[in-house]
């Protein structure tokens, strides 16, 4: 599905299903240097389920057009602002990663839109290592192999986690290097940025009157479950699923992670 | 910064795709020999038929045995996934009847193994696929059979039989920039050697019958998409794609690359091409390349060093007249293989043999270690006559064309002791020069 926010076009991945707003909706927000595709074993179920999904593609990233935006605050604006332009009503916002702060800010500014949060993979502060950053500004495709390893609890997962035959990490890495090939000006970068400035997620997650899940890997090396403390303690409503697998989630314990938000949809009052 | 240290080859070789059974602890990849798979109930085989859910079915689409195989494939491929098929040229068939149907064209180079031919030459034309041959160093000639209803470029990495090195890095530029992937046939030159993905290719192909299995006992092919290629980007500038980039109706109106950024591909050929053509490796197959790609890279080594001690032996033999082995200065892409295949440019290669027909039979017939038989990558040394086998489909100008008489020899070095098989090459030199 095409939207138009802010004068750009906006992609969203429905699910396999003709976006319904009556229905009660889903967001699925990507993280940094990726797409809709990440939330592929999640979405398709989800949509088949009963749910309105809407995973968009982020501003700069796949084939969402427009300059990457580059803060966590205005990247919540424009996703206000495609909620109100897909008519979604009160939306479970669902984010991995830096998607995740994006869904933590919209709650906090916009908060009559969200019926509840799904925080998956996050931390805050969100911090990239200073190396990192440098790498990613100096020399992305090395930041994007640095990603790709550190994103995932092994380099020889168990067998078709995300599908027969399919290459878990290459995904990944092929994923992230698409990203740079259709915007070459420093994507990563930008987004790891955004995280790295995001400085309003304690007071953000004191805002909050919804229903919270947190959802961790048990060996994620990037936000890592022991540095979740202040996230999970500034939340007044919250639950914790840990799930056994790395950053990348989504794509090393698809079923858990679907079962997680699943479970969540049908727990919280959602309303269109 | 230090990365993430990735693991190398052997590794991966031994342990992508694996880990001990669950249920049992067996550390071996079990052979899955069953047809089907029981749904937990009624809502998850709902969900794993409509593609909601990972896990498997009915083994014509996938089975855990392949799986294992197939992202051991493209893991060492550097793909994004592997598809486990009933022979290599079941692979070639699937990797094109993906992207092309009737009206598509083809620019394939001429240096194919004999079947790869056939397929396009004759029976996909039959289909409404046309192909245009190309001399692969002939880059100009390439270019010019490009034409708007073109789906792919195809050639193989050391061309069939003379080893013309295939310029993966010009190639795929060229592809590239007329909206269209390269895929190659990397049998000959297996991961060990060249990861074709790394210089440009989009797509991949290999016999597993050949060094990938070893042994020349199980018979499979498989085709790893190597999430290289933008087929939306390719599909909204040239219109090219439709396959991947709009709705299916086959699939209820799925479209594959919204569902997968960059595994739209290999989810197609298996959705499709395997749903529908069926040509499925078997579980037990598959055990027996899982096998043999565990020792591929010890295997390869020792491939290599033989055959540099038998291509020394007959360079310096009189009765020979001439080699075809890129690592050779004598040979034109010895300066490209050089550069793309710097551990070695493997165990397969030709021969001139002086004399006639007849004496390239004294030959074939002479050896004793050397079988002669159809195949090639085996652990066992091989020969074959290719203008009276493999290419005897082929007419003569074409032959010529390609540098093959009646005098051409094929080798496929295996892994037993060289001086035996030194030893074994004198011989048969012999008696083919006593009849001349």
């Amino acid at each position: 599905m095409l939207l138009d926010v802010h004068g750009h076009q906006a992609y969203c991945y429905t699910g396999g299903k003709a976006f319904d707003p009556a229905l009660p909706a889903i967001v699925l927000l990507h993280g940094a240097q990726n797409d809709h595709s990440v939330w592929a074993l999640q979405s398709r179920a989800l949509a088949h389920a009963g749910l309105a999904v809407l995973a968009p593609d982020l501003p700069g990233h796949g084939r969402s057009d427009g300059p990457a935006l580059t803060t966590v605050e205005a990247m919540a604006d424009w996703l206000i602002a495609l909620l109100k332009t897909a008519g979604a009503g009160r939306a479970l916002l669902a984010g991995h990663s830096m998607g995740s702060l994006i869904a933590l800010e919209t709650a906090s500014r916009a908060p009559a839109s969200v019926s509840a949060l799904a925080l998956i993979g996050t931390t805050y502060p969100m911090r990239v290592s200073d190396a990192l950053l440098e790498t990613a500004h100096t020399d992305e495709p090395a930041a994007i192999e640095m990603v790709a390893g550190w994103s995932h609890s092994s380099f020889v997962p168990g067998p078709s986690t995300a599908g027969p035959g399919v290459s878990v990490v290459n995904v990944a890495r092929r994923l992230m290097q698409r990203m740079s090939a259709r915007n070459p000006s420093g994507l990563l970068h930008t987004d790891f940025a955004a995280c790295n400035s995001y400085a309003n997620g304690e007071a953000a997650a004191a805002s909050l009157h919804c229903p919270v899940l947190f959802v961790f890997g048990k060996q994620d090396m990037m936000t890592p479950p022991r540095s979740t403390a202040l996230l999970t303690g500034a939340v007044k409503h919250g639950a914790v699923v840990h799930v056994d697998a790395g950053h990348a989630m989504m794509a090393e314990a698809p079923d858990a992670v679907r079962s997680a938000l699943f479970d969540f949809a049908q727990s919280v009052p959602m309303r269109s | 910064m230090s990365g993430p240290r990735h693991p190398g080859f052997d590794t991966l070789a031994l342990h992508a795709g694996s880990a001990p059974d669950p249920a049992t602890g067996a550390r071996a990849t079990p052979i899955h020999f069953t047809s089907s798979f029981a749904f937990h109930d009624a809502d998850h085989g709902a969900a794993l038929f409509n593609m909601e859910q990972s896990g498997h079915v009915y083994s014509r689409i996938s089975n855990p045995t392949n799986a294992v195989l197939e992202e051991r494939i493209a893991a060492l491929e550097g793909g994004v996934a592997g598809i486990a098929t009933a022979s290599g040229q079941a692979a070639l068939h699937l990797g094109l009847s993906t992207l092309a149907g009737a009206g598509d064209h083809i620019v394939a180079s001429n240096a194919l193994y004999g079947g790869s031919h056939n397929l396009l030459a004759y029976t996909l034309r039959r289909f409404g696929i046309e192909t245009s041959f190309v001399d692969p160093r002939d880059i100009d000639a390439w270019r010019a059979a490009i034409r708007p209803n073109t789906r792919l470029l195809f050639g193989e990495t050391l061309g069939n039989p003379n080893l013309d090195v295939l310029d993966i890095p010009t190639l795929s530029a060229l592809a590239h920039a007329h909206d269209v992937p390269l895929m190659v046939d990397a049998t000959f030159t297996t991961p060990y050697l060249q990861r074709p993905f790394d210089l440009g290719a989009d797509l991949l192909l290999h016999s597993a019958t050949k060094f990938l299995c070893g042994h020349g006992t199980a018979i499979g092919g498989l085709l790893v998409d190597g999430g290289t290629f933008d087929w939306q980007a390719a599909h909204e500038r040239s219109g090219r794609f439709a396959t991947l980039c709009e709705p299916y109706d086959g699939f209820h109106g799925m479209v594959f690359s919204e569902e997968s950024t960059v595994g739209a591909f290999a989810l197609r050929a298996r959705r499709e091409g395997l749903r529908d053509f069926g040509a499925a490796m078997s579980p037990h197959n598959a055990f027996a390349i899982l096998q043999g790609i565990e020792t591929l890279g010890l295997r390869m080594e020792r491939h290599l060093v033989n055959t540099r001690r038998v291509i020394d032996f007959l360079v310096a033999h009189p009765a020979v007249a001439s080699v075809a082995y890129p690592e050779l200065e004598s040979h034109p892409d010895h300066a490209l293989a050089r550069r793309i295949l710097p551990r070695g440019c493997g165990a397969v290669f030709t021969f001139e043999l002086k004399g006639d027909r007849a004496a390239a039979r004294r030959f074939a017939d002479g050896l004793q270690i050397f079988s002669h038989l159809a195949n090639v990558g085996d652990a066992k040394s091989l020969v074959i006559h290719p203008a009276s086998t493999t290419h005897f489909r082929v007419p003569a100008e074409q032959l010529a064309a390609r540098g093959i008489t009646q005098g051409t020899l094929r080798l496929s070095v295996g892994l037993e002791d060289a001086d035996d098989l030194i030893d074994d090459l004198k011989r048969a030199l012999k008696l083919a020069q006593k009849g001349a």
